[in-house]
């Protein structure tokens, strides 16, 4: 479960997101290269790499000096699936709901004995 | 960028007035038929609370309570300490009155800061945005489709 928390926190953030997006457009990238893309500072790239890595989205290899990230396609998929299942939750639970507030409903309605 | 980032978004039409709904979803004890096994909440905008599931819970902070219409909390289902934008999940929800025995319940889950409540633009900001994620999807699927040649 505490993996679970650390994908979503990894994923909830819009700039996350978007470093996560060019890895995926590009395949692999420096975070020079990342941050010339990106509206925000090197430093929050670093950041938010860092974050990446430990939620095991992206990974990193070294090239000469340089060091290469690139996205982990199956922790990105068991993402996206983890979401879908939160999705389906969200339906069960909006379904309770719903049959809960109308057999309330039907109940205030019946006529009085 | 200081919009939010969604991650849920979904509704229902539910037939009853929103009176009832609301009540569904921001009684306790009605809260544990739809959501926790353990409800320990006052609704009051700022209360801090608990929420149970089995032998687990975690801490629940109310943020807006506006009835019949709004109703937010943030929580965290296992991690210890206060939830606080950045370590924890928002749910919101919006209630809609459709004709006069009808509500249309909407729920989002976010991971960020608050939504705000829908208007045209954040709308289209949570289309565009929703759809964003499965933009790198659908590259993912490319990307596992072609390997890079060099």
């Amino acid at each position: 479960m505490q993996a679970d928390d650390e994908l979503w926190s990894a994923i909830a953030d819009p700039s996350r997101r978007r470093v996560l997006d060019l890895l995926v457009g590009h395949g692999e990238a420096s975070a020079s290269w990342l941050a010339a893309r990106v509206s925000f500072s090197r430093q929050a790239v670093s950041k938010h790499l860092v974050v990446l890595e430990r939620a095991g989205l992206i990974s990193r290899r070294k090239q000469g000096r340089e060091v290469l990230y690139q996205v982990e396609a199956d922790r990105l998929d068991q993402a996206s699936r983890a979401m879908a299942d939160l999705a389906a939750q969200w339906d069960r639970r909006l379904g309770a709901i719903k049959r809960l507030a109308e057999t309330a409903h039907a109940e205030a309605k019946k006529p009085e004995r | 960028m200081l919009m939010p980032d969604l991650l849920i978004d979904r509704d229902v039409l539910i037939e009853a007035p929103v009176e009832v709904v609301w009540r569904t979803i921001t009684e306790p004890e009605q809260m544990t038929q739809w959501f926790a096994d353990r409800v320990d909440l006052v609704v009051e905008p700022g209360a801090h609370g608990y929420m149970g599931f089995g032998d687990q819970g975690g801490a629940v902070v109310v943020e807006v309570v506006d009835p019949p219409t709004r109703f937010s909390f943030r929580w965290n289902e296992n991690a210890g300490g206060e939830p606080a934008a950045g370590n924890s999940m928002l749910v919101e929800f919006t209630l809609t009155a459709e004709g006069d025995e009808q509500t249309r319940l909407r729920v989002v889950e976010s991971g960020h800061e608050s939504l705000g409540w829908p208007d045209a633009d954040k709308q289209r900001y949570a289309d565009e945005h929703q759809g964003g994620w499965g933009d790198i999807l659908d590259r993912l699927a490319t990307l596992l489709g072609k390997r890079p040649s060099e």
